[in-house]
């Protein structure tokens, strides 16, 4: 017989029965239940399979803690892969598969790895990466690892809140120390907040209770009254999972599965930790069989839950304080044996559900073993605040010593394990107070049995066995930390939670060390796995990164355009409805015979402003500024300190206080941090300001060879004499500033007209209904890059790289001849800025009839039958003007190979074409101010 | 999560600010010859102390540079100020 539930025991509520199913079958439980506790009710033992050799595994413990029972869990329609079973809350048609367990966990076929052991030592995945060829196992062990499956009905309506809260006194757990605790701190005038993972307050008190004779429940109600009236929050189902920096303490509020939990970042004057203890393994021959749980587990079973987990039981520990858990499941009804866990030679018997223990050659008959080596105080957020460890010899076990001023551990969690003592302690601490002395608690070492013949687990969800470390010390692995990686000892979701003392226990008795010497690894958040959902909170999607919208957009939805996200802005695609194709080249035919009529809102728009904004935009642009006169334009590169191109862009000049920077849509952002910094750091700050003005204006362009007569018909101007190409000048529309800029992205004579966005839409359709009279029309970002790649215009970040300097784009000149200093001036002169061997950027041409060529594709140069890449190809279109492919390209030495033919590379094909100027339309630039 | 006083708005959350370098770095006068040693040493050399470091952060709400002395082993801030003493 194994588990079963006792009549009016625990804190679940049988008038309200809960069904579910487990691997198909129909089972019910009650609220109050766990997954596992319910599954236990119903004599179930084995819930799951082992991570490497597929073991059967029941549960260890009865929380967080436990490393085996791990469910894939379907609720109304969505998976929930690697749920723990002991700290899901049961929920009506839950449908509970058991992970790693085909058909079920009850009949595994690939169980038959468990016999295959020795396949499987510790180290495998790093030898197998090395030899004979990974390769050959990747196959089999992906197929092997990992633990639940991830179906494709997974939830993505999964929103978590993020909360930012503050408080004078936190205290994380809500046992008899953590309830104490708040209560003494409430009542002294402090704002307080408790918060406990488990959705009852109580914590240990529910399985000590009975033997004091105190109703639990009563006692947890009459703290929780007195908090609360003292004006304390109280979280429940809330666990604290790590302190990070600044004192900042994450709690995630469980609201079940299938809602999102809240995520609180707290932060609090003063933290207690009361978070208890946990009962760690005893190591012996298959100490991981199905049957085998924790002493406390077994008391949390029957105390909390109803369950009474067996009915011949087996107490197998050092622990000298069980008493009141025999006590309480013996009054339940079972049989109890003693067995003495420091005797040499024990061995589990059964495989699916233990039937007895072989101890010292004596066999007992049992269906149940508790088992302990004594408590591992959890000291995790301790850890995870910089606290230091002392090793406790009477306790065996680590306990907090020296740490953070801001932060006191208390109770269990202090190794404090005496009720009495552990409501002394939270009252002092509470009050700041130093703690009284500890009672005196002994436990008896264990060390592993290392003559024990037979497999003795020591990490249960990674399936590492005692053999397994003693492998890892032959082979010289002789730190902690090694020991963690080599073996994936302690690496699991749980995180070593019940491993670790064994693992440095063995490696102790291996090494011939105590404990100490040994050492500890490192304890990392979080303390329990948590939903990614979590930390994300709204920061999803559009929310992440919120679109830019211009404000003609719903003019562009009017004319039918194909929408697209082009750097952070939402713009026109295309016009018209058409496939891209078609609308390209109809809109590049238009542009090159009448003239586009194109949304250039998005463009940066920086202002430099001040008595000193000459001298600072001579410093910042790589190109000499300083003798830029009034109503000129000029097109320049920004560079980065080390001497590569950051940005490019035309500046204009409005008079000698006052410059209008023009950057790239996606990299206005940047280029205006980029020039804070100068200004900050290189220039009296009072002296000249800049301002992004990007989203105050809206600009239409008019770019071909009908362009003069659109502008001067539209009237913005009173003429257009004297106003060529590069340079600016102001008019009106509608009797307001209307900014006119002549400069091209096309090649072709062009004005950029720029209004306030209440202007913009009228202004749209005022130059659409005369341009339409002289065959112009709207052109979208996609014709665009096609007419700037006729032209060889680049774009930053796509025709240039990570080593592109401007005298690679053919702009040697300012590099040569600038006096003035500017940013990214010395870099210019390196070795490596003058070498031969750079990439510069060249046109391609391809022979007759061939197709376009790929981006990407690397010119080579075949060599001993060997290729080297010379560059690769950057921008790639069929040029509707030319009627042929145009491509740009990054070559080594490209400047000085014009016309030469190069072999080019990519995905396996050969393709081969000619070098050209980077400009193919227009080469004289006759058509810019026709 | 750290939180960082910024000289003009107060105590904010850390993701509002950027690192932009060590404080103290001087840029060479680029009008005058130098050496490549010295240039590289400009750009790329950082004292990176273990301790208390003077560094320069951006408050990118703000857009004001600022100095900050840390302690890069306890992350505790030391003291933050004004870049340009008059700015504040
Ligand atoms: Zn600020």
């Amino acid at each position: 017989m194994s588990g079963m539930r006792i009549k009016d025991a625990g804190l679940i509520d049988p008038s309200k029965p809960i069904k579910f199913t487990f691997d198909g079958k129909a089972y019910s439980g009650f609220k109050g239940d766990t997954v596992a506790s319910a599954l236990l009710a119903t004599g179930i033992r084995v819930f799951a399979r082992s991570f490497k050799y597929h073991r059967p595994r029941s549960v260890w413990g009865a929380w967080s803690d436990d490393p085996n029972a791990i469910v894939d869990i379907a609720l109304d329609g969505i998976s929930y892969p690697n749920c723990q079973a002991t700290t899901t809350a049961l929920a009506e048609g839950m449908e509970v598969r058991s992970i790693n367990a085909w058909p079920s966990a009850e009949r595994d076929v690939k169980g038959v790895l468990d016999l295959a052991h020795r396949f499987l030592p510790a180290g495998f995945y790093y030898k197998m990466f090395m030899w004979p060829d990974w390769h050959l196992f990747e196959p089999m062990i992906r197929k092997m690892a990992g633990l639940g499956t991830l179906e494709k009905e997974v939830s993505d309506q999964f929103q978590s809140a993020i909360l930012h809260e503050h408080c004078d006194t936190l205290i994380v757990g809500g046992g008899p120390a953590g309830l104490t605790a708040a209560r003494v701190a409430a009542e002294a005038g402090k704002s307080v907040t408790l918060v406990d993972d488990h959705a009852e307050l109580g914590g240990s008190l529910f399985s000590m209770a009975h033997a004091r004779g105190l109703n639990a429940s009563d006692w947890v109600a009459e703290q929780t009254a007195a908090i609360q009236s003292a004006g304390g929050h109280i979280l429940t189902d809330t666990t604290a999972i790590g302190v990070y920096d600044h004192r900042m303490i994450s709690l995630v509020t469980d609201r079940g599965l299938g809602t999102a939990p809240i995520l609180r970042k707290m932060r609090a004057d003063h933290v207690i930790i009361a978070t208890g203890a946990i009962d760690r393994p005893v190591t012996f021959v298959n100490n991981d069989r199905p049957g085998i749980m924790s002493v406390d587990a077994g008391t949390e079973y029957l105390a909390r839950y109803g369950v009474r987990v067996g009915e011949k039981i087996a107490f197998l520990t050092n622990r000298p304080d069980v008493s009141t858990n025999l006590e309480q499941l013996a009054a339940a009804g079972a049989s109890i044996d003693i067995v003495e866990a420091a005797t040499p030679h024990i061995q589990a018997i059964g495989t699916k559900s233990i039937t007895g223990l072989v101890v010292g050659g004596k066999s007992i008959s049992c269906d149940t073993v508790l088992a302990s080596a004594g408590q591992t105080p959890l000291v995790h957020l301790w850890r995870h605040a910089g606290g230091k460890l002392a090793w406790d010899e009477d306790r065996q076990t680590f306990i907090p010593s020296a740490g953070p001023d801001w932060m006191r551990v208390i109770g269990a969690a202090a190794g404090t394990f005496d009720f009495d003592v552990a409501v002394q302690e939270a009252t002092a601490v509470a009050l700041k107070a130093p703690a009284p002395p500890r009672s005196i608690y002994k436990v008896t070492p264990l060390r592993p049995d290392l003559a024990n013949k037979g497999r003795q687990w020591i990490d249960f969800q990674h399936d590492v066995t005692l053999k397994d470390v003693a492998l890892a010390h032959r082979e010289n692995m002789v730190s902690v930390e090694h020991l963690k990686r080599y073996t994936t000892l302690g690496m699991a979701g749980d995180q070593g939670k019940t491993s670790n003392i064994a693992g440095l226990s063995a490696m102790a008795e291996l090494k011939g060390q105590s404990i100490p010497e040994v050492g500890t690894t490192t304890f990392r958040p979080p303390f329990v796995p948590v939903p990614l959902e979590a930390f994300r909170g709204t920061k999803r999607d559009r929310q992440m990164a919120p679109l830019k919208r211009l404000a003609l957009e719903p003019e562009h939805r009017a004319l039918d355009a194909a929408m697209g996200e082009y750097g952070g802005w939402l713009r026109p695609a295309w016009y018209g409805g058409d496939d891209e194709k078609t609308a390209v080249v109809r809109e590049c035919k238009i542009a090159r015979e009448a003239a586009a009529i194109m949304d250039s809102s998005a463009l940066g728009a920086i202002e430099v402003i001040g008595p000193d904004a000459r001298d600072f935009v001579n410093f910042v642009y790589y190109n000499t500024m300083s003798n830029l006169k009034p109503g000129r334009i000029r097109y320049g590169f920004m560079l980065s300190e080390s001497g590569l191109v950051f940005d490019d862009g035309v500046m204009a000049c409005v008079d000698d206080t006052r410059f209008i920077i023009s950057c790239s849509s996606s990299h206005a952002d940047a280029v205006m941090a980029h020039l804070e910094h100068w200004r900050q750091d290189s220039f009296d700050p009072k002296r000249v300001h800049i301002h992004d003005t990007t989203v105050n204006w809206s600009t239409v362009t008019i770019a071909g060879p009908k362009a003069s007569d659109i502008v001067a018909e539209l009237g913005v101007l009173e003429n257009l004499r004297d106003f060529p190409h590069m340079s600016l000048r102001f008019g009106d529309f509608e009797g307001e500033e209307a900014r006119v800029a002549r400069v091209s992205f096309t090649g072709d004579t062009s004005f950029e007209i720029s209004v306030r966005n209440d202007f913009a839409a009228t202004l749209w359709r005022k130059t659409l209904e005369i341009g339409k009279k002289h065959g112009a029309g709207p052109v979208g970002a996609e014709a665009l890059t096609v007419l700037r790649a006729e032209k060889g215009y680049i774009l930053v970040g796509k025709d240039t790289d990570g080593e592109t300097m401007p005298h690679d784009l053919g702009f040697g000149a300012p590099r040569l001849k600038k006096s003035a200093a500017f940013v990214g001036d010395r870099s210019l002169h390196s070795e490596k800025a003058n070498s031969e061997a750079r990439k510069q950027l060249v046109g391609l041409i391809v022979k007759d009839g061939e197709p376009m060529l790929p981006i990407g594709a690397h010119i080579v140069r075949n060599k001993d039958g060997k290729r080297r890449s010379l560059g690769y190809v950057t921008t790639s279109h069929y040029s509707p003007t030319l009627g042929r492919p145009i491509a740009l390209a990054l070559v080594e030495g490209g400047e000085h190979a014009m016309g030469e033919p190069v072999d080019l590379w990519h995905l396996g094909q050969a393709r081969s074409a000619k070098i050209a100027a980077s400009c193919a339309f227009d080469p004289e630039g006759a058509r810019i101010d026709a | 999560m750290q939180q960082f006083p910024c000289p003009f708005c107060g105590l904010r959350d850390e993701r509002e600010f950027h690192f932009a370098g060590e404080a103290g770095k001087t840029r060479p006068d680029t009008t005058k010859e130098i050496s490549d040693a010295d240039w590289t040493t400009y750009l790329y050399y950082c004292t990176n102390a273990k301790g208390p470091s003077r560094e320069i952060w951006v408050h990118t709400t703000c857009q004001e540079y600022f100095v900050m002395t840390r302690d890069t082993v306890s992350m505790e801030v030391l003291s933050t100020e004004a870049l340009n003493e008059d700015a504040a």
